[in-house]
């Protein structure tokens, strides 16, 4: 990993070096003349960006970039998709390649500083967890002590897992893989107590065991993994549009505006939802939009409460808590600046 | 006089003796002849006990006495604890193995592509069949080209798909049909080039031919793919897909230099100068006399390079390129289908699809051999 953090740190040297990116066109005017956003994608994560039975992509991510789409050319079709591996995804985005990496990407400060991206906002607040088998009886990840724990080798997670276990004074035996599946295999068949990954990993993985219900996910997160869009450095116009598309799917999951009322509430006598859908005043203009550039977002994709209970909430196979992702005013993290 | 007694029948020929005909003799020759055979035999009989019933009961599905679930399957029936192979997830994900991304209502151009190189490629295989020569241009030159506008679209009214979103088994036989065709001109030239006696072709020619045989094909996928893009001047970006192809094309070629060169080396100091002596110029000779007879001896070794490249194509799913094995790998997060084999069902379909394309290679090549064998065999 740190190879390769070194290396992605050199390409965007030398990038810079060269004035690649020194001299940035306006992202928005390029994405106008071309007609589509590319947005960058995992190569397949269920719930956040893949491949659906239609082959067309989805997820919790991939509405992100629908979002702007509809922000800016009224259709939330017009993105096209550049599946990245983890090593590609911020060279793609510096070289230009992509507009928007909405590719589960944890927000960390040498990101934000240190690669030429900016963050957008959290569309997932993620975190470290453990699944056990219920058999086992374990209610708390504070009864772990001695257990055997299946993890993917070079990762932060195990990184992690052994700072959990010396923190509190724990043994565990790490029983470690290189790759993903055979951890889930060896958790299966039983050669550990214990499986740990994000959270959002556990319950896509917990969904293709044979009997989900035979295992359990605890309710502590060891570790802070929030995930969210990032844009090149050095163009404010198109951060903010993506900074406050974000804000404009919570916002009206706040205001209570849905795809399915948005209508509806153009008539609203609520100032806020009033200057959310562009009926009073133009908060458009300032980032290149139109006025009712919140009202195409919730009319195309829905609010961000939508996108979550669609993708990955409790009725999906994923069935992710809103937990850390309910809004501020149910006692989560999800919280949007005003539009005013 | 004497009598003598003259037979006027043949005698009737007596069956050969039991112990050196019949299965039973068949068998006390070829697996029994010694102790350690004898031990072998009865080894590899346990081994294949022990094997078969499993992989047999994983693969076939119930009424052929397996626990696989067959095409039309639903997924409650996959997500049993004792499924075996979920190949209703196949069958339902099959147009993504095949195509990707690209558009269902434009399947009908990979499709007319598929029969397009089907029909050019089987005339083109069998030796008998006439205009080899017109056939050979379509196949090489024109065919690609069709290809391309057919599926890449933007003429004759056809809506335009971008590469991203070509995938499956498509971008697999692109990849590698590219890279088969291409490198075959770039490999003899560069051959040729390498047993020159022109200084900078030669010095050229080795300088290409050591620099990328010394070079893993993933390093160069990941340097075009990652690398390449922040050395260009913003706004300008070369696809990703031309990049692997290209990548794919130059290594390819690399190797197969040097199996060319091979041939050429194996070939007697006579012929050339026979060549020479009649008159005909570099080329000429090279195209008559000196290329078909090397060609002929590293069939093999031609062959052997293709099917690593074919094999190799899958390498490109590092730099997020949809070929078949990637499609295989992203369905294999398919929370639809989600269930305990769905992986494994995944990478044994994706390995029967690469298996079925390298053993036709591999038996055409050997029966090309054998048509082409002058009887310079040893």
């Amino acid at each position: 990993m740190q190879m390769q953090k070194a290396l992605v740190s050199i390409a965007i040297a030398a990038s810079l070096g060269l004035g690649a990116t020194a001299a940035q066109a306006a992202t928005l005017d390029d994405v106008k003349a071309k007609g589509y956003i590319q947005c960058g994608v995992t190569g397949g994560v269920p719930g956040f960006s893949a491949p659906d039975a239609n082959n067309n992509w989805t997820g919790l991510e991939v509405d992100f970039c629908r979002a702007v789409a509809a922000a800016v050319f009224d259709d939330p079709e017009a993105v096209r998709y550049t599946p990245l591996t983890s090593q590609e995804r911020f060279a793609a985005l510096s070289a230009g390649e992509i507009d928007i990496l909405s590719r589960t990407t944890t927000w960390t400060m040498s990101r934000d500083t240190d690669l030429g991206i900016m963050f957008a906002g959290t569309m997932y607040y993620d975190g470290q967890g453990f699944m056990v088998r219920k058999a086992d009886g374990i209610a708390s990840a504070l009864d772990l002590s001695g257990a055997a724990i299946c993890i993917e080798s070079g990762t932060t997670t195990e990184l992690n897992a052994a700072d959990y276990f010396e923190t509190n004074g724990m043994d565990y035996s790490p029983v470690v893989f290189t790759d993903q599946d055979e951890v889930v295999k060896a958790f299966e068949d039983g050669r550990c107590d214990v499986y740990t990954t994000d959270s959002s990993a556990l319950a896509a993985e917990r969904s293709k065991f044979g009997n989900p219900d035979d295992y359990a996910i605890l309710p502590e997160i060891i570790s802070k993994e929030p995930l969210g869009p990032s844009v090149r450095q050095g163009d404010e116009q198109w951060f903010y549009i993506n900074r406050w598309t974000y804000y404009a799917l919570l916002e009206a999951e706040e205001l209570g505006v849905t795809s399915a009322n948005v209508d509806e509430m153009l008539g609203s006598d609520n100032p806020a939802i009033k200057r959310l859908l562009g009926v009073e005043g133009d908060f458009g203009a300032p980032i290149g939009l139109t006025a009712d550039w919140a009202y195409r977002i919730i009319k195309h994709v829905g609010n961000y409460g939508e996108s979550f209970a669609k993708h990955v909430g409790p009725e999906t196979d994923i069935g992710l808590e809103r937990g850390l992702n309910a809004l501020w005013t149910d006692g989560g993290l999800q919280y949007a600046m005003p539009i005013r | 006089m004497s009598f003598s007694f003259v037979r006027e029948q043949m005698v009737e020929p007596a069956p050969a003796p039991v112990n050196t005909a019949g299965p039973i003799a068949w068998a006390r020759r070829n697996l029994f002849a010694t102790p350690s055979d004898s031990l072998l035999t009865i080894l590899a009989i346990v081994l294949l006990v022990w094997a078969i019933p499993p992989i047999y009961g994983f693969v076939m599905p119930n009424f052929l006495g397996g626990d696989a679930v067959p095409p039309g399957g639903t997924v409650e029936q996959c997500r049993v604890e004792t499924a075996g192979a979920c190949w209703a997830y196949i069958s339902a994900r099959m147009t993504f193995f095949i195509y990707g991304f690209y558009p269902a209502e434009e399947y009908w151009r990979p499709n007319l592509v598929f029969a397009l190189g089907t029909l050019l490629i089987i005339p083109l295989a069998i030796p008998r069949v006439p205009f080899k020569r017109t056939n050979a241009i379509l196949f090489f030159v024109v065919y690609p080209v069709v290809c391309f506008y057919l599926l890449n679209g933007g003429v004759l009214g056809m809506p335009s798909v971008p590469t991203e979103q070509w995938g499956g088994l498509l971008v697999t036989l692109i990849i590698s049909l590219v890279g088969i065709i291409c490198s075959i001109p770039i490999g003899i030239l560069l051959a040729l080039g390498r047993q020159s006696k022109l200084p900078i072709i030669k010095t050229l020619c080795i300088m290409f031919i050591e620099l990328w045989r010394a070079v893993p094909l993933i390093t160069v996928l990941f340097m075009a793919s990652v690398m390449l893009p922040l050395f260009m001047p913003q706004g300008t970006t070369v696809d990703k897909l031309l990049r692997a192809l290209v990548g794919v094309t130059l290594f390819s070629s690399a190797y197969l230099a040097e199996v060319v060169r091979g041939g050429l080396q194996a070939l007697p100091r006579g012929q050339y100068e026979a060549a020479s002596s009649l008159g005909l110029s570099y080329w000429k000779s090279m195209w008559f006399i000196i290329l078909p007879q090397a060609l002929k001896h590293v069939i093999p070794g031609i062959v052997n390079s293709f099917i690593a490249l074919f094999k190799d194509t899958s390498l490109v799913s590092i730099v997020g390129i949809f070929d078949l094995l990637n499609t295989v790998q992203a369905a294999s997060s398919d929370i639809d289908w989600s269930s305990p084999t769905q992986a494994i069902t995944g990478y044994l379909f994706a390995g029967m699809v690469f298996w079925v394309f390298c053993f036709a290679m591999s038996r055409y090549s050997i029966w090309m051999e054998r048509r082409l064998d002058t009887g310079h065999k040893g």
